[in-house]
């Protein structure tokens, strides 16, 4: 259901909190927010939501909250943390959501850079990280907490719980009930919205302002796009600072007027995901892969008459599933009924495990997902979508229509966007929502966008003979090998990961002769893999150092390699030599970003020696690495890595 | 750190003996424990900690001794007024119902609560349906409270070790007691898990106030969680105080440092 827009001025409905207004009058009683909360979905109407962000918003302008101030928002996904967003919009403040797991050292930059005087969060954890850089951070004066759970014995000036502050918020409201709707009318749709950090996979994050009227319009093109309304459910599971999860479960939840389910903890997603049955689902595509690594376990575990089961039907699926799904013609009658007795036996119940019963429709977006694996769900009968953007884009550029479905491109631009190439190869992109600016920088912006209005994505890709984009990497990550091939090391990684067995995976060969590979193995795959062939192991550094491990991955590798060779655009860069990491690459120790990207710089700074290694022939290498663990302290694991040679294939000329 | 007031003398342990035939498991030993407090007992392996917290709770019937419990003695104490008194325990090695799951398992803690009769039971919509919608509403607060609301309908045999050691003190929470017993929380886990542990056991204490006797083999544990501590050493009393008295204790030293070990 879109949203009219009648002009501008106060009553239109331009801006979020004038949004969540005009559906607790519309539809006041339809759910909003819900939460498990001791083992029972607790649910609020939009008038009650709009009810408690009031009384939120008049709360924090007891405490002096004024309109230009940023509030941090810290913690999970609860519906008192997305309140707060909107009750800052209320006051014509903007909401600062952060990542919930980067360590204090991390959330001084952006509290600092910020400007930070308010922090909304979700409980003692936070509160303990917030206090610890309190010093560093001259302006922060007030954390508000949503969970007093341990609380008690705090006694920190400017500490208050969520509680409080709402009740003393329902006391300033009764006493001026003209406040707060005096401050709704002044809301403009130009005024910034929110203000969303970038991940960094260079340099520092920067603020990326967006307005009322971007947010509003990338909602509206996803709303009309994929015809969602207020029947919608979703389940808002990712991190609240992540654009992803900002469109999703902020701004479109408030131009469809959908509902929003928050999960119990971060444990239990896979059980209220299968409990709520969203009927809209939304997962970067390491999500997408856990939950392919975990069916694979499973059935690697099943009896065999049920493994074999699978895998009949699975071939069955990959050879018709996503043609039925897009209702293309070509498909025989006794595929189509073996389609439907698989969705009896096999997909149907896979799906029901997967908590994807009801989807409509599915989004993945975040990093390029591998052609497998999107196969993979879109055969089994689950409507999943790509979908390309950018933090600074508000996420959404391009979409995938029903039915027109290309594994290997992003889609169409989305309307009311322009989608060009530059004559560098990168993808460039002019439309309404495009970020204001970065926060107090200026020169960053001026960088990104040009005179002409044209955001530079610093992806390069290329449009196909249907105009859909082909996304093929980040620009600067793309380079050449030393004889001139083309070098994209992020479409070999994806190759690598769709085995269960690796779960990341780092290729080098930039102006060098060829492509060597850290691999990641996945803990729990080969853990069981081991299990079931009684190897014995203490550990991932151990683990990921037996001879067997190093073989199996070997497997893959070649299997890619064999595949590489398919295609003789990059048949050059198979994978010559490769070793298996003796840690898992970890956003803590600074190797990846809190979206889980490959900070590549970073890592072959940091492992230069096992680079030299791969490339100066050695077979193994000694490498001592200080880990970061989960409280803070850090320690040192060190291993003797193996250096493996991998077969490479001749390229294999296609006909035609 | 923590706000909660010790209190009295809530269970006082007088001259008690404990013997299995010749082998004198408990002599004459003597402790109290303070309402609120963390006290810990600890000695090496037959030193006495399991039959005393075994007595405590009524599993066993000392020969002599008396046991005053809010002022009332016990002479013997049975598991079942032992219970009834508000006190709960864990076991060393978990005895936990291994096919029926998490939730379940807690519920059991609740069953000494439970007042609908056979009959209603047996209809259980009306009287039995309502008192068991309270007590499931108390567990998913002990839920909540211990963090395992991801393994809510687990069969308790799937889970690894540390979390059934998390189950068993959520079903004696359930009895919501007064005093807690726990037997070696913490034996056979891991840093992360004994720390998980650590932070529970201090989170009840604080929380509900709820006094806690345990029996523990990691000393950093037991120096660092323990308001006050009893050291045994083969059925005899040779150390009580706070963690830094026992610590310089010169009988304690020669029993955990001496010749022998």
């Amino acid at each position: 259901m879109a949203v009219s827009q009648s002009g501008r001025g106060p009553n239109s409905l331009d801006t979020f909190p004038r949004l969540l207004l005009n559906h607790a009058a519309t539809r006041g009683d339809r759910p909003a927010t819900r939460e498990k909360y001791l083992g029972i979905w607790q649910t609020w109407s939009w008038s009650q939501v709009a009810e408690e962000v009031r009384a939120i918003a008049c709360g924090l302008a007891e405490l002096g909250f004024k309109r230009g101030d940023n509030l941090a928002i810290v913690g999970d996904n609860r519906p008192r943390l997305y309140w707060a967003m909107c009750a800052a919009q209320m006051l014509g403040g903007v909401p600062v959501p952060m990542y919930q797991d980067a360590v204090a050292a991390e959330m001084v930059f952006v509290l600092t850079d910020g400007e930070i005087r308010f922090a909304v969060v979700e409980d003692q954890e936070q509160v303990d990280k917030l206090l610890e850089v309190k010093a560093q951070c001259a302006n922060l004066q007030h954390i508000l907490y949503d969970d007093p759970r341990g609380m008690r014995h705090y006694t920190q000036p400017g500490l208050q719980g969520l509680d409080e502050v709402i009740a003393m918020g329902r006391i300033h409201d009764k006493n001026q009930p003209d406040f707060i709707p005096g401050e709704i009318a002044k809301g403009r749709t130009e005024d910034i919205a929110v203000m969303l950090y970038t991940s960094g996979t260079t340099g520092k994050p920067k603020g990326v302002c967006q307005t009322h009227e971007t947010f509003i319009a990338a909602a509206q093109s996803g709303v009309g796009f994929d015809h969602l309304t207020d029947q919608e459910d979703i389940l808002s599971y990712l991190p609240m600072a992540w654009v992803g999860d900002h469109l999703f479960s902020y701004a479109q939840a408030m131009v469809a007027g959908f509902t929003i389910n928050c999960p119990e903890s971060g444990d239990t997603v896979m059980t209220d995901l299968r409990e709520i049955g969203p009927t809209y689902y939304f997962a970067p595509p390491r999500v997408f892969e856990n939950l392919l690594t975990t069916v694979m376990i499973r059935m690697e575990d099943a009896s065999a008459m049920k493994r074999s089961m699978f895998h009949y039907f699975m071939a069955v699926a990959k050879r018709c599933g996503s043609d039925i799904l897009d209702q293309k013609p070509g498909v025989s009658t006794m595929d189509r009924l073996l389609y439907a007795l698989g969705n009896l036996l096999i997909y149907g119940p896979l799906r029901n495990v997967l908590g994807m019963s009801r989807i409509r429709v599915a989004y993945t977006a975040g990093a390029a997902i591998g052609p497998d694996l999107f196969r993979f769900y879109r055969s089994i009968g689950v409507n999943l979508k790509q979908l390309y953007g950018a933090t600074e884009t508000c996420a959404a550029v391009c979409l995938q229509p029903d039915r027109e479905i290309k594994f290997d491109s992003v889609g169409k631009p989305a309307p009311g966007v322009e989608v060009r190439i530059s004559d560098g190869g990168e993808v460039l992109v002019r439309g309404k929502l495009l970020l204001k600016e970065y926060y107090k920088r200026p020169d960053a912006t001026a960088e990104v966008i040009d005179a002409e209005g044209w955001f530079h994505t610093g992806d390069a890709g290329f449009f196909d003979e249907d105009g859909r984009l082909k996304i093929i990497d980040r620009a600067k990550d793309v380079g050449k090998l030393s004889n001139g091939a083309i070098f994209a090391p992020n479409y070999i990684e994806n190759k690598l990961k769709f085995f269960p067995h690796i779960k990341e995976a780092v290729c080098f060969g930039h102006d060098r002769d060829m492509v060597c590979a850290f691999v990641n193995i996945d803990m729990g795959a080969v853990g069981n893999w081991a299990e079931r062939r009684g190897l014995p192991y203490s550990g991932y550094t151990d683990l990921a150092g037996k001879k067997e491990v190093l073989d199996l991955v070997r497997e893959c590798v070649e299997q890619v390699n064999a595949d590489l060779s398919h295609d003789a655009m990059v048949a050059e860069t198979q994978i010559h030599r490769f070793l298996v990491l003796h840690k898992e690459l970890d956003p803590d120790d600074d190797e990846l970003t809190r979206t889980r990207k490959v900070r590549r710089g970073f890592i072959s700074e940091k492992y230069a020696v096992l680079i030299d290694a791969l490339y100066s022939g050695k077979t193994s290498q000694f490498i001592e690495t200080q880990v970061k663990f989960e409280d803070g302290r850090t320690g040192k694991v060190a291993a003797d890595l193996a250096i493996l040679e991998v077969k490479t294939f001749p390229t294999m000329k296609k006909a035609a | 750190m923590s706000g909660r007031k010790i209190g009295e003398v809530i269970l006082d342990l007088k001259n008690i003996s404990l013997s299995f035939g010749g082998v004198k498991a408990l002599q004459d030993i003597s402790f109290n424990v303070l309402e609120h407090e963390v006290r810990a007992i600890i000695g090496h392996n037959g030193a006495g900690k399991s039959s005393m917290l075994n007595v405590i709770n009524g599993v066993y019937r000392p020969q002599q001794g008396d046991i005053i419990l809010r002022g009332k003695h016990h002479t013997n104490m049975d598991s079942y007024g032992a219970a009834n008194a508000g006190l709960a325990r864990t076991f060393q090695n978990i005895a936990l119902f291994k096919g029926m799951s998490v939730l379940d398992n807690i519920m059991t803690g609740r069953n000494l609560k439970m007042k609908a009769n056979m009959l209603q039971q047996a209809v259980w919509f009306g009287a039995a349906q309502r008192e068991e919608l309270e007590h499931r509403a108390k567990v998913e607060e002990i839920i909540d409270f211990l963090e395992i609301q991801h393994i809510r309908k687990t069969p308790v045999g799937r889970l690894p070790y540390g979390l059934q050691k998390r189950v068993d003190l959520a079903r004696a929470l359930a009895m919501e007691p007064q005093i807690l017993l726990l037997d070696e929380p913490m034996a056979g886990m891991n840093v992360e898990e004994k720390q998980d542990m650590c932070r529970f056991i201090l989170d009840v204490n604080d929380q509900f106030g709820t006094t806690v006797v345990l029996i523990e083999h990691d000393m950093g544990v037991v120096m660092d969680i323990s308001d006050r501590v009893v050291v045994l050493d083969y059925g005899k009393k040779i150390g009580d105080g706070t963690p830094d008295e026992v610590r310089a204790n010169p009988d304690v030293i020669s029993a955990y440092l001496g010749a022998s070990h």
